[in-house]
């Protein structure tokens, strides 16, 4: 027999153990309070075969397990990268050569725990929640889960982890109605949380780097600063260089240090059609706007790097692509895609520049234009609106 | 009308127990909020501020109902507002006489006790048309109502935010510091208070059926 029958004979002897106890977990079984985590499952290893009942519509082959997993799929070179990166930081850091592979195991080893907390405390709640409300288990969190790993520092402890994650879940989530209902990202909400609740874990010159905090056997002068904090202290002479800042071989939260994997991933979200392009393009317009006028003003030494460099520093980058375009909580119309980006890079570059308390603007520029992006969309719709009342009266 | 009426008739009853639940100010009328949000960093001065209100509400309700008659409708604000100031200016004085450190921490938000939207609501909806018995027992059920939320919420943000309660370091005597505990710094916050009412009100409503709306 060849590879591809005994794969065959592997699916159906599934599909029959599946439909064996599906009459347990349907109305009336035993388990039927577990509908929802089976359902859940079945989905999972199978794509569902419910038809349309009602009306005629021209249905897409991409469900909403399939559109996660490619944003998941986007986000692996940036948390690859992330964890050699994590050990490349740390044996820089004591003094010590690598090889590529060393330095990879022990970023692995540090942040695998973290995306495990993250995914069995969100998982977890949302399981819990369906249950309870009798609904499916909506996959949100799959992505959210992926994201919360990337943009925390690789030191922060787990059980602070595992706290922001069920905030984010549960206020910034289920409160709302659950996935498809919140109106901040949840991924940004648990950075949020951390970064307010614990600043001495999220910010600083110690946190990026593991081992750095605890400060065992660091080498003699070496900073663990990242560039953003550099140039907001105004130590222009210790910023990486471009090249170094594009690869990614800096200090910072595990996946948004290199442009390079990000960019891999924002080619594979826009190749699927599921990140938006126009999101992504008029962030970093506005990003570069707000640093041309700071170059224009130029009132003190932060406004007067180049404003380029705005984009490839600290977490631009990755919220412009992965975190703006979360297509629940950016805006809807298309129109307002481009003014919801533009506007989060420019305040993103303003809130960096301006306020030296908020090194990384660009999470909580997101978090507010999340907040107005229904506001945004309202607006766009009333002009159209608008036109065609216009256009039908002449 | 009240000589021939008990004086805890369950209607008078339903006076203080109704704010207390099913009509609180806070979680139900979502009133006085903001000094929710600004007092309740400490339990202490979240305790101070509900006797406060408490003292303040249940007077100006006993003295506007018993002027009720003889105030003009036209200028029924003002007289309120000066009944209201009145009694916030002699709590104000009593605290800076004998409580001076929370009086500090207080600032402003016991001057600001004037603009309570709760306080100006009984005398207007309650005290204006009854009698001076039963808005007593109004006053004293709404500032109570009032005040549970803001020591709930004080007693959550103090423990959570700075690991004390009044004052006193209980995390460090149980010693969970040691284990890698850390406190939350988000509590310490005015955001956090928004939060933590609007929790209560999540837990209120789901445990209440007469406040599930109808969807």
């Amino acid at each position: 027999m060849n590879q591809e029958a005994d794969n065959q004979n592997i699916m159906k002897s599934l599909r029959k153990f599946v439909d064996k106890i599906k009459p347990h977990f349907s109305k009336g079984g035993k388990l039927a309070k577990l509908h929802s985590t089976f359902e859940a499952f079945e989905s999972f290893l199978f794509v569902p075969n419910r038809v349309t009942t009602k009306g005629a519509h021209i249905r897409d082959a991409l469900d909403m397990k399939r559109a996660m997993s490619v944003v998941v799929a986007a986000a692996v070179p940036a948390l690859l990268f992330g964890m050699w990166n994590t050990g490349y930081q740390y044996n820089l850091s004591i003094g010590m050569e690598a090889t590529i592979w060393e330095n990879f195991v022990i970023g692995f080893l540090k942040v695998l725990p973290i995306i495990v907390v993250s995914y069995v405390v969100g998982l977890g709640i949302e399981f819990a929640v369906a249950q309870i409300r009798g609904h499916e288990v909506n996959e949100g969190f799959l992505v959210s889960g992926f994201l919360i790993p990337l943009v925390v520092p690789v030191d922060v402890p787990l059980w602070m982890v595992a706290v922001a994650t069920a905030f984010s879940v549960i206020i910034g989530k289920e409160v709302f109605g659950g996935t498809g209902m919140n109106i901040l990202n949840p991924a940004l909400t648990a950075r949020a949380f951390l970064f307010f609740a614990y600043p001495a874990w999220m910010s600083g010159d110690t946190v990026w780097i593991h081992g750095l905090k605890s400060g065992e056997g660091i080498i003699d002068g070496f900073s663990g600063a990242t560039p953003l904090a550099n140039a907001a202290a105004g130590l222009f002479e210790n910023l990486p260089s471009t090249w170094e800042m594009v690869l990614g071989t800096i200090p910072g939260s595990v996946g948004e240090t290199s442009v390079i994997a990000i960019l891999i991933g924002a080619v594979i979200l826009v190749a699927t059609g599921i990140g938006s392009w126009k999101i992504m393009f008029s962030m970093t317009a506005g990003g570069l706007v707000m640093g041309l006028l700071f170059n224009a003003f130029a009132v003190n030494s932060f406004m007067e790097i180049p404003a380029w460099h705005h984009l490839i520093m600290g977490g631009f980058a990755f919220g412009a692509v992965f975190m703006a375009t979360d297509p629940v909580t950016a805006a809807q119309t298309e129109h307002g895609k481009w003014i919801y980006g533009f506007l989060a890079g420019f305040l993103a570059v303003l809130i960096r520049v301006i306020n030296p308390a908020y090194p990384e603007g660009v999470m909580l520029a997101i978090l507010l234009m999340n907040v107005f992006a229904p506001l945004i969309d309202h607006y766009v719709v009333e002009a159209n609106i608008r036109k065609r009342v216009r256009r039908a009266k002449n | 009308m009240s000589d021939r009426e008990p004086l805890f008739s369950s209607k008078n009853i339903k006076l203080l127990t109704n704010p207390l639940n099913v009509d609180n100010p806070i979680t139900v009328q979502v009133l006085g909020i903001c000094s929710a949000l600004a007092i309740t960093v400490k339990l202490e001065p979240s305790i101070v501020m509900a006797i406060s209100v408490i003292v303040v509400l249940s007077v100006s309700n006993v003295v506007i109902s018993a002027l009720r008659k003889m105030i003009p409708p036209r200028i029924r604000i003002i007289v309120q507002l000066t009944v209201i100031a009145t009694m916030v200016i002699l709590v104000d004085q009593v605290l800076k006489a004998f409580a001076y450190d929370v009086s500090k921490q207080l600032s402003v938000f016991v001057g600001l006790i004037i603009t309570n939207c709760i306080i100006m609501g009984r005398l207007e909806a309650f005290a204006m048309s009854n009698s001076p018995w039963t808005a007593f027992l109004d006053g004293i059920g709404n500032s109570i109502g009032y005040g549970v939320i803001l020591i709930i919420v004080g007693f959550f943000r103090e423990l959570l935010g700075s690991g004390e309660i009044f004052g006193y370091p209980v995390f460090e005597k149980i010693g969970i510091y040691n284990i890698g505990y850390e406190n939350n710094g988000f509590m310490i916050l005015p955001p956090m208070a928004l939060i933590i009412i609007g929790v209560i009100i999540w837990v209120q409503r789901s445990r209440t059926k007469e406040l599930i709306e109808e969807s």
